[in-house]
C-alpha cells in the first residue's frame, strides 16, 4: 500500500492525542489527576491539538475534502464513518471534561471515564478501517486494533508523563508509560509474527486464485494491461520502498521502543530528570512514524496478485 | 446506503470467456470511449502525450503465462473489471454512502456527488475494480453501462454494456445471473464458470469461464525420437491408394 | 426497510441522451475497413462534433464489433499530431523545421517540380504510397503521369502471399479469402497478424470455439490468436514451408488426397515435358506443341496424350507417356508424389530444423486427414461446372487454413505460401464447403491480371499498368542490357514476380543512383524514415545525404495526416485529413471489403469537416493531375473532377465499370452501369457500404462454377467467364529456370542465374531463409508481432492506445535469458550482422525457444507524433529495424543481393538472425541507437484530457 504522508501523520499524531485524552481520563477516573487547572488546560490543549492535527492531516488524504462532512452518514456500516463520529464525540466530551477540570480545578471522574472510553474507541475505529480489509492480509487481524490502541495508550502515557513532569509529579505516569510501552511492543511483535505469515496466498489471493486459473501450473504476469502506471499500481501495488524495510524496522524498534524504554527506565529509577521525558516522546513519535510507514509500505494488497506479485 | 440491500431479485453481471479472449483490448477501449462521456465524471487522462501517460479505465486486460508441468507456457488473457459482488466490501466501507449496490439489479455504483475521494472502497476491493479519477477526484468503476442497458434512446439490441457490444471474439456475455434460465447462467453451468478469489468472501456476480485444455507441441525434437507410435496405413506399393482412388473415378 | 433504502438510492437516469446524429462510414484505424457508426453531438454553437464510434451491426466485415483501435478513433481524430497546413521545409532535412504555406503555394511548388520531371524524364519521379486504400486511383494517376516508378507498400508487406496465391489458385490469403467458418472442422492459422481482417478472424474464431472446432496456431509466438488456439505449434521462424511439406509427405503416404478434385480442378494431370537441357524441359506438353495450346494429359481410357480441355477425357495422375515427338512426359501429380514422398520430407528429417517433433507432425497430418475425409461436408446444392457437367451436391473437405505475415516476410515466403496452397489443394479444401473460400472479385487467375509495364517517354503516359503478373521472362521490365527499368528493380532479374513492387528498395536505390538517380520522391502515408524502412538509421542517412550541391534525392514531397517521422525528412508537406473528414472508396477495383458470399464495397465520407487547412490527398492528386494536364484529368482546360468524391462517382475504368459498384445507372445497377450522381447519397443511406449476394449456386467451386463465372461477368469483375484450374505446378517458374539455363531471348546475368535455377522451382520447395547465411555467430531469430491495439506507428499519438503500448520490451525465451544471465528489466545488446541495439528485456516461456520478439513499431523518434521528448516510446521503446538491412551481406562475387524473396522481392523482415548479450543499462536511460530529434511542426499535446460531451 502506498504510505501516504497524510495517513502516517494522521494515525500516529491523532493516536498520541487520543492516547493522551485516554490517559488524562483514566487519571481522573482513578482520582490520580492533580488538582491543577493549568495541567487541565495544557494537557487538554495538547491532547485536542494533537487529535485535531491528525484529523486535519487525514482530510488532506481526501481528493474532495469539501465533502468530508458526508463521512458522518454511514456510521451503521462504515468504520471510517464511525471513527469520524467517535473522534468528534471524544473531542467534545473531552473538551467538557478538560474545561470542567480547568474551571473547577478538579478532574471530573465520570467525564474522565467517558473521555477515556471514547478515545480508546476512536483509536479502535481507526484501526478497524485497516483491520477490516480482507484485501490486505497483514492488516486483517485483531492484532491490528490491539496494537493501534496500545501504541496510542503508550504514546499517550508518555505524553501524559511528559506534561506531568512540569507539575513535579510524573514518575508514576512514567511507570504507567513504561507498562504500556512494553504492552504495545509486545502487541506489535505479535502483529509482525502474524504479518510474516499473512501472505496473499493464504488470503486466497494468489495469482491463480485471482484469475481463476487454478490447477494449471504457476502463473506469472506476462503483460500488465498498460505499459504505463495507474491509480491501482500507485495506491495498492506499491513496492518502491520495500527494500528499505529492514532498515526502517530497526529505526522503528530503536526509536519507538528501545530508546523510550531506556529513558523511561532511567527516569523511573531516578537516573534522569522527568522533564526530559518530552524528548523521549519526540523520539518515540519518530519511531511510530517509521512503524506506520512500514505498516503501509509493507502491506500487500490482493490487487497485487493481478500485477504478478506473490 | 452503505449497507447492502437484501439479496436482489436480479443480479446483472458479465460472464467472461477466458477460452476465447485474445487480449485485444477492444472491450477496454470501448468502455473508456463510452463511459468518458457517460455516467458521472469523464475518465480523464494525465500526461497523455508525455513521459508517464496514465488515465482512468474501468476495464483492463492483463495477460499471464501459465507454466504447466510439461511443455511451454500457455498465454491467457484476462479482462479485469468490477464483479458486482453480492457481498461487496467496497459498499460497506464507504463512509459517505456514495458507494452503493442497487436493490433492483445488484449493480454496484458510485454516487459521485457524494464521493469525497477517500479511496477506502478501492482498498476494500480485491479485484482492483475501482480507480480514482485523476482529475475529478471521485471514484470511478464499471457501471455495467447503467446508461445503456435500459436506455430508450438506444435500439434494443444495443442495450448492453459497451464492452459486450464490441467484443470481437464474443468472449463477453451480459445477463441476469440470478435467473438459472438465462443464457449467462446456462453458460456458467455448462462451462464451469468460476468466482475469482472466493476466499475473499465477496460472492462476485461476474463469472469467468476457464480456458479449455490446450495442446502445445513440445519443442525438443529429441524427446520424441523413436516414439512415433501410430504408423500411417501405408498401402502396399507407394501409391496403391492412388490406383484405387483413380479407379473410383471411372 | 427495503423501500427506505430504495428511496435513498440516487436516481440514475436510465435513458440519457446518446447523440444527435449517427453517420455511418468506414474505419481507418488499420487495414480491416470495418463499418462504423460515428455518433455526433452538437456543441454550443450547433456544430456537429464526433462523440463516439461503434461498430456498424449491418456491416459485412465487422457485424457490429469493433477493436481497440476502432474504438479509440475519437482520439485519433483529435490527435495533437494532426498536421494543420501545407508546410515548406526551412531547416535541414530531418530537423522538422518548416514554415506554413498556402495550398496555392504548395501546389505551385509541386506542379513546378513534377512538371519539369514529366517533360524531361518521367522516370525521375518515384511515387509510392503506403497503407493507403486507393491504389487503383493512385496507380491511374501515376500511369497518366508516365513514370514507371509507382507501387504501393505490398512489396514489404504481403506480396509473397498475394503472388503465390494468385499464381497457384487465383486468390490469396490476407483479406482476399476466408475459411468457411460455418462448415470447417479443422482450422490451421500460420503467422497471422491482427491488423488485416482482424475482426472477421476474431468473429470467425469465436464461431469455431462455439462449435468446438479445433484451431491449430502455427507461430513462433503464442500471443493473440495463438493463445486461444487449441494447439500451438511454436515453429522456428522461416521453416513453415518445411513443416508443411512434411505434412504433405504424410498426407501422400496416407493417401489423404482428394483425387477427384485434383483431376477435375487442378493441373495435377497435366503432362510435364521431361527433356533436360532443352528449352522446353519442365514446360507443359501442349496440343500440337503450340505454346498457347491446351495442355495434354494422359487419357485414362487410352493411356495416350489427350487435350485437358476435352470434357470427355479423364486424366491419369500417374505414369508417364511418350509424346508424339518422342519426348518423355509425366503428369504433375507424379512429380508431386515423387518429390514429397522422398525421405528428405519425412517428419524425422525436418523435426530438428522446424522445432516441431516428428510425432506432432504425424499427428497433425492424421488430424488433417481425418477432418478432411472422415466427415466431408455435403451441401444439397446442385451446381454446374464450366464444362457443363451438372453436380447434384457440393462436397467439401472441411479443413481450412489462413496465413499471413509470418509466412510472407521471409526470403522463402513465396515457396512457403505455395506449399501451404499445395497442401490445401491436395486435400480438396479450396473453394469447397468447409475449406478456404475466395472473396470476390477473386478468384481471378494470374493470366486474367495485367502484365507489368515500365516503358516511359517524356510527356507521355505509361504504356499500361505498372503492376502485374509476368508469365515468363518476356514480361520483365528490363532494358535490352538487362538493367531494371524501375527504380525499385521490380520485375527485373532481382525479383521477377514482384507484383507489388519493392517500396523498401526505392530510397536505397535512389540514394545509390542504382539503377539511376531520381529527381522527386513523392510518398503518401508511408513512414519510410522510420518503421516502414528496413534499416531505419541507414534510410535517415540516405534521405539526408548530400553530394555537395544538393541532396542526392533533390525533392521529397510527402502527404500524411500526422506529424510522423517521415514528415521531418520531406521538403514539401501536403497535409491530409483524418479518416472522418475525407472521401475514400474501398473499391472492387482495388482491395474491397467482400466476403465469400457477397461482393461488397464501401465509402468514407466527411462525417465532419476538417477544422484545419488540410485536404484529402486524393483530391489533391486530382488537382495536381489537372495542373499537370495529365490525360484523363482535364476536360478542355478545366479539371475533369472537382474532387475525389466526384471521381468516385463519375470515373469509368471500363465502360460501365467505375470505382463504386453499388447503385449505378438509374440506381438499380450493381457492378455495371453508368455513373449515378446520387450514388454517394445511396451509400450513405445504406450505412456507407454496398453488398451484392453471391447466388447460392455460385457460392462454392467459384473458379469452375458456371453460375459464379456468369455472376462475376454481370458484376464487372471481368468481361467474359474466366474458368481455370489450380496450378500445382507453376509453368512460369519453369520458364524462368530455362532462361537461367540460357534458353530464350531474355536471359539473366550469370550472377543471378544460379539463384533462379535453385529457387524458381515449379513445385513448392523449401530452402533456408537467406538470413541464415549470417552463420553460427547469430544463433537466434528476432521478429516483431503486431499488437492488436496498435497499427504500425499510428497508435502512439493516440492518448488511449499509447497507455496500453507505450514501450516494448524485447521478449527473451527463458532458457536464452538464463544463458545470458538476463532477468526482467535488464538491458541487453541484440546484435545482427547489420548492427547492434541496446534494449530492455523481459523473459517469456511462451515463444519458440530460439526466437526473440517484440511488438512492432512502438519506438518513436523524439519530436515526432506530438509526443514529449521523454515519452517512453522515445526512451525505452525501440525498433528492430536497425538490425535489418535492405541488402544481404556481400557475397563471394562482391555482389550484395536485396534482402528479399528472390522470386517476388518481398522484404524478408523475419529472416533476421541475431545474438544477445547482457548489457549495462545505458547511461542515458534510452534504448540505442538514438534516432535523433525533430522539431514538432504541431507542438506538443495537452497535459490533461477529460473527454466528455462538453469538451468535444
Amino acid at each position: 500500500m502506498h504510505p501516504a504522508f497524510s495517513l502516517i501523520i494522521f494515525s500516529s499524531v491523532s493516536g498520541v492525542g487520543f492516547g493522551l485524552m485516554a490517559m488524562l481520563g483514566i487519571a481522573a477516573a482513578l482520582e490520580a489527576a492533580p488538582s491543577s487547572s493549568l495541567l487541565a488546560l495544557l494537557g487538554g490543549m495538547a491532547a485536542l491539538g494533537l487529535a485535531a492535527v491528525g484529523l486535519l492531516a487525514s482530510v488532506f488524504h481526501l481528493r474532495r475534502p469539501e465533502r468530508a462532512w458526508r463521512a458522518f452518514s454511514e456510521w451503521r456500516s462504515s468504520w471510517l464513518s464511525r471513527e469520524g463520529w467517535l473522534a468528534v464525540a471524544t473531542m467534545a466530551v473531552f473538551f467538557v471534561f478538560a474545561l470542567t477540570w480547568a474551571i473547577t480545578g478538579r478532574a471530573p471522574q465520570v467525564l474522565g471515564i467517558a473521555s477515556a472510553a471514547l478515545a480508546v474507541a476512536t483509536v479502535f475505529c481507526t484501526a478497524m478501517i485497516y483491520a477490516q480489509l480482507r484485501t490486505v492480509p497483514r492488516w486483517h487481524t485483531p492484532l491490528t486494533p490491539l496494537a493501534f490502541v496500545l501504541i496510542a495508550l503508550a504514546t499517550g502515557a508518555l505524553a501524559l508523563a511528559s506534561v506531568l513532569a512540569w507539575f513535579a509529579e510524573g514518575r508514576g505516569a512514567a511507570s504507567v508509560a513504561l507498562v504500556f510501552l512494553v504492552l504495545a511492543a509486545a502487541a506489535k511483535v505479535a502483529w509482525f509474527a502474524h504479518a510474516r505469515g499473512a501472505t496473499l496466498e493464504r488470503a486466497g489471493a494468489s495469482i491463480e486464485a485471482a484469475t481463476g486459473l487454478v490447477g494449471r501450473g504457476a502463473a506469472k504476469l506476462f503483460e500488465a494491461p498498460h505499459t504505463g502506471s495507474n491509480y491501482l499500481m500507485h495506491e495498492m501495488v506499491y513496492v518502491v520502498g520495500r527494500r528499505r524495510a529492514s532498515a526502517l524496522r530497526k529505526v522503528a524498534a530503536v526509536l519507538g521502543v528501545l530508546v523510550p524504554l531506556v529513558l523511561l527506565l532511567a527516569t523511573v529509577a531516578g537516573l534522569l530528570p522527568v522533564k526530559l521525558l518530552g524528548v523521549a516522546l519526540l523520539i518515540q513519535l519518530l519511531g511510530i512514524f517509521a512503524e506506520r510507514w512500514l505498516f503501509f509500505a509493507e502491506a500487500q494488497h490482493a490487487v497485487s496478485a493481478y500485477y504478478g506479485h506473490r | 446506503m452503505t449497507t447492502l440491500p437484501p439479496e436482489p431479485q436480479k443480479k446483472l453481471g458479465l460472464v467472461i470467456d477466458l477460452d476465447t479472449c485474445v487480449g485485444c483490448h477492444a472491450c477496454a477501449v470501448a468502455c473508456k470511449e463510452w463511459n468518458t462521456q457517460g455516467y458521472g465524471a469523464p475518465l480523464s487522462d494525465q500526461d497523455p502525450y508525455g513521459d508517464d501517460p496514465s488515465g482512468t479505465w474501468l476495464n483492463r486486460i492483463h495477460s499471464y503465462e501459465v507454466k504447466p508441468e510439461a511443455g511451454p507456457a500457455q498465454l491467457i488473457h484476462f479482462p479485469r473489471s468490477c464483479l458486482h459482488c453480492d457481498d461487496a466490501p467496497c459498499v460497506t466501507v464507504c463512509p459517505t454512502g456514495a458507494s452503493y449496490k442497487r436493490a433492483e439489479d445488484g449493480i454496484v455504483l458510485v454516487n459521485e456527488d457524494a464521493c469525497m475521494g477517500c479511496g477506502l472502497c478501492a482498498w476494500a476491493c480485491p479485484y482492483g475494480a475501482r480507480e480514482m479519477d485523476g482529475s475529478a477526484g471521485v471514484m470511478k468503476k464499471c457501471t455495467l453501462c447503467v446508461d445503456r442497458i435500459d436506455n430508450e434512446n438506444l435500439p434494443p439490441e444495443d442495450r448492453e454494456p459497451a464492452c459486450v457490444r464490441t467484443c470481437p471474439t464474443r468472449a463477453r456475455h451480459f445477463g441476469d445471473l440470478n435467473d438459472p434460465e438465462s443464457d449467462v447462467s446456462k453458460l456458467v453451468a455448462a462451462r464451469g464458470g468460476v468466482d475469482l478469489m472466493p476466499e475473499q468472501g465477496t460472492r462476485p456476480v461476474n463469472k469467468y469461464l476457464p480456458p479449455r485444455a490446450r495442446e502445445a507441441a513440445p519443442f525438443s525434437a529429441s524427446c520424441d525420437a523413436g516414439s512415433a507410435t501410430q504408423e500411417a496405413p501405408v498401402p502396399t506399393g507407394r501409391l496403391a491408394w492412388l490406383d484405387r482412388a483413380l479407379a473410383r473415378l471411372d | 426497510m427495503l423501500s427506505r433504502r430504495v428511496a435513498k438510492e440516487p436516481i440514475v437516469d436510465p435513458s440519457p441522451h446518446v447523440s444527435d446524429e449517427i453517420r455511418k462510414t468506414t474505419c481507418y484505424m488499420c487495414a480491416c475497413r470495418c463499418g462504423i457508426d460515428v455518433h455526433l453531438v452538437r456543441d454550443g454553437e450547433g456544430a456537429l462534433k464526433v462523440s463516439h464510434i461503434e461498430g456498424n451491426r449491418d456491416h459485412p466485415v465487422n457485424q457490429g464489433v469493433l477493436c481497440a483501435k476502432g474504438s479509440s478513433g475519437l482520439m485519433q481524430h483529435r490527435s495533437p499530431a494532426r498536421l494543420r497546413a501545407p508546410l515548406k521545409r526551412v531547416g535541414p532535412r530531418g530537423s522538422g523545421e518548416f514554415e506554413e504555406i498556402t495550398w496555392e503555394e504548395a501546389l505551385d511548388m509541386a506542379t513546378t517540380w513534377l512538371g519539369r520531371v514529366r517533360a524531361d524524364d518521367p522516370k525521375k519521379l518515384a511515387f509510392f504510397t503506403g497503407r493507403d486504400q486507393s491504389q487503383s486511383f493512385t496507380s491511374w494517376w501515376a500511369q497518366a503521369f508516365g513514370t514507371p516508378n509507382y507501387a504501393a507498400h505490398g512489396g514489404f508487406c504481403s506480396v509473397n502471399m498475394a503472388t503465390a496465391g494468385i499464381y497457384t489458385m487465383g486468390g490469396a490469403f490476407w483479406e482476399f479469402g476466408a475459411p468457411d467458418w460455418e462448415n470447417t472442422k479443422l482450422f490451421m492459422i500460420f503467422g497471422v497478424a491482427e491488423d488485416h481482417d482482424s475482426n472477421p478472424i476474431k468473429l470467425g474464431l469465436s464461431r469455431l470455439k462455439a462449435r468446438g472446432v479445433k484451431v491449430i496456431g502455427v507461430n513462433p509466438v503464442r500471443t493473440g490468436y495463438n493463445a486461444i488456439a487449441d494447439e500451438w505449434v511454436g515453429i522456428t521462424p522461416g521453416t513453415d514451408g518445411l513443416f508443411v511439406l512434411a505434412l504433405i509427405h504424410e498426407l501422400l503416404r496416407r493417401g489423404a488426397v482428394d483425387v477427384e478434385y485434383l483431376v477435375n480442378f487442378t493441373n495435377a494431370g497435366w503432362l510435364v515435358i521431361d527433356a533436360p537441357g532443352t528449352a522446353e524441359h519442365g514446360l507443359f506438353a501442349r496440343v500440337d506443341g503450340e505454346p498457347e495450346g491446351a495442355a495434354l494429359v494422359i487419357d485414362r481410357r487410352t493411356g495416350k496424350p489427350a487435350s485437358a480441355d476435352d470434357p470427355d477425357v479423364r486424366a491419369d495422375l500417374q505414369g508417364e507417356v511418350r509424346l508424339a515427338d518422342g519426348r518423355r512426359a509425366r503428369p504433375v501429380f507424379a512429380l508431386v508424389a515423387e518429390r514429397y514422398l522422398d525421405d528428405s520430407y519425412a517428419p524425422e528429417a525436418v523435426e530438428a530444423r522446424c522445432g516441431v517433433s516428428a510425432k506432432t507432425i504425424r499427428r497433425i497430418a492424421e488430424e488433417l486427414h481425418s477432418a478432411a475425409f472422415d466427415e466431408p461436408v455435403v451441401l444439397d446444392r446442385p451446381w454446374t461446372d464450366w464444362r457443363g457437367r451438372r453436380h447434384d451436391k457440393m462436397v467439401g473437405r472441411p479443413v481450412s487454413v489462413h496465413a499471413m505475415r509470418g509466412i510472407s516476410a521471409h526470403s522463402n515466403g513465396f515457396q512457403t505460401a505455395r506449399a501451404i496452397h499445395l497442401m490445401q489443394i491436395l486435400l480438396g479444401s479450396v473453394e469447397t464447403p468447409g475449406g478456404f473460400r475466395f472473396k470476390p472479385p477473386y478468384p481471378k487467375p494470374a493470366q486474367a491480371h495485367p502484365r507489368p509495364h515500365a516503358k516511359c517517354s517524356p510527356g507521355e503516359p505509361l504504356s499500361g499498368p505498372h503492376l502485374g503478373f509476368p508469365l515468363g521472362p518476356e514480361h520483365l521490365c528490363i532494358n535490352d542490357d538487362g538493367s531494371p527499368r524501375r527504380i525499385d528493380k521490380a520485375f527485373s532479374w532481382d525479383a521477377p514476380l514482384s507484383a507489388h513492387g519493392l517500396m523498401h528498395m526505392v530510397i536505397a536505390n535512389a540514394a545509390a543512383g542504382d539503377p539511376y538517380k531520381i529527381d522527386t520522391l513523392f510518398l503518401y502515408m508511408a513512414n519510410m524514415a522510420w518503421n516502414s524502412s528496413m534499416n531505419t538509421s541507414a534510410v535517415m542517412e540516405m534521405l539526408t545525404r548530400n553530394d555537395g550541391d544538393d541532396y542526392v534525392i533533390p525533392h521529397i514531397i510527402y502527404s500524411d495526416a500526422y506529424s510522423s517521422e517521415m514528415v521531418a525528412f520531406a521538403d514539401l508537406i501536403l497535409p491530409d485529413t483524418t479518416y472522418l473528414e475525407r472521401h475514400d472508396c474501398i473499391s472492387l477495383l482495388d482491395r474491397p471489403i467482400c466476403e465469400p458470399d457477397m461482393a461488397a464495397d464501401a465509402i468514407r465520407w466527411p462525417v465532419v469537416e476538417p477544422d484545419r487547412d488540410v485536404r484529402g490527398f486524393q483530391s489533391v492528386l486530382l488537382d495536381l493531375g489537372a495542373r499537370l494536364a495529365l490525360p484523363g484529368f482535364q476536360d478542355g482546360n478545366k479539371p475533369r473532377y472537382t474532387d475525389y468524391a466526384d471521381y468516385m462517382v463519375r470515373h469509368l475504368r471500363r465502360p460501365g465499370v467505375g470505382p463504386l459498384a453499388g447503385w449505378r445507372g438509374d440506381g438499380e445497377g450493381a457492378g455495371r452501369g453508368e455513373p449515378n450522381p446520387d450514388q454517394l447519397e445511396r451509400y450513405k443511406e445504406n450505412g456507407g457500404f454496398f453488398t451484392s449476394e453471391v447466388p447460392e449456386e455460385a457460392a462454392y467451386f467459384k473458379p469452375w462454377n458456371a453460375a459464379y463465372q456468369d455472376w462475376a461477368v454481370t458484376m464487372g469483375f471481368y468481361d467474359a467467364p474466366q474458368p481455370y484450374v489450380f496450378q500445382l505446378y507453376l509453368e512460369p517458374l519453369a520458364k524462368f529456370q530455362r532462361a537461367a539455363e540460357g534458353h530464350g531471348p531474355v536471359t539473366p546475368p550469370a550472377s543471378k542465374a544460379e539463384r533462379i535455377l535453385e529457387t524458381f522451382d515449379p513445385l513448392p520447395i523449401w530452402y533456408a531463409p537467406f538470413g541464415d547465411s549470417a552463420g553460427e555467430a547469430f544463433p537466434l531469430h528476432a521478429i516483431t508481432q503486431r499488437p492488436a491495439a496498435m497499427y504500425h506507428s499510428w497508435g502512439s499519438q493516440n492518448a488511449w492506445l499509447r497507455q496500453i503500448h507505450g514501450e516494448n520490451p524485447l521478449y527473451v525465451p527463458d532458457h536464452v535469458a538464463d544463458e545470458a544471465g538476463l532477468a526482467d528489466g535488464d538491458w541487453a545488446f541484440v546484435i545482427s550482422p547489420t548492427g547492434r541495439i541496446r534494449v530492455p528485456i523481459k523473459r517469456t516461456g511462451a515463444s519458440n525457444p530460439n526466437t526473440l520478439w517484440t511488438w512492432n513499431a512502438i519506438g518513436k523518434r523524439k519530436g515526432a507524433w506530438a509526443l514529449r521528448d521523454g515519452a517512453p516510446e522515445t526512451t525505452r521503446g525501440f525498433l528492430l529495424n536497425h538490425l535489418i538491412h535492405e541488402l544481404l551481406p556481400e557475397r563471394g562475387d562482391g555482389q550484395r543481393w536485396s534482402n528479399s524473396d528472390p522470386i517476388t522481392g518481398q522484404a524478408a523482415w523475419f529472416d533476421l538472425r541475431v545474438r544477445i548479450e547482457k548489457a549495462e543499462p545505458p547511461p542515458t536511460g534510452r534504448s540505442e541507437p538514438d534516432g535523433g530529434h525533430q522539431a514538432s511542426p504541431v507542438g506538443e499535446g495537452p497535459l490533461n484530457i477529460a473527454v466528455d460531451k462538453g469538451s468535444l
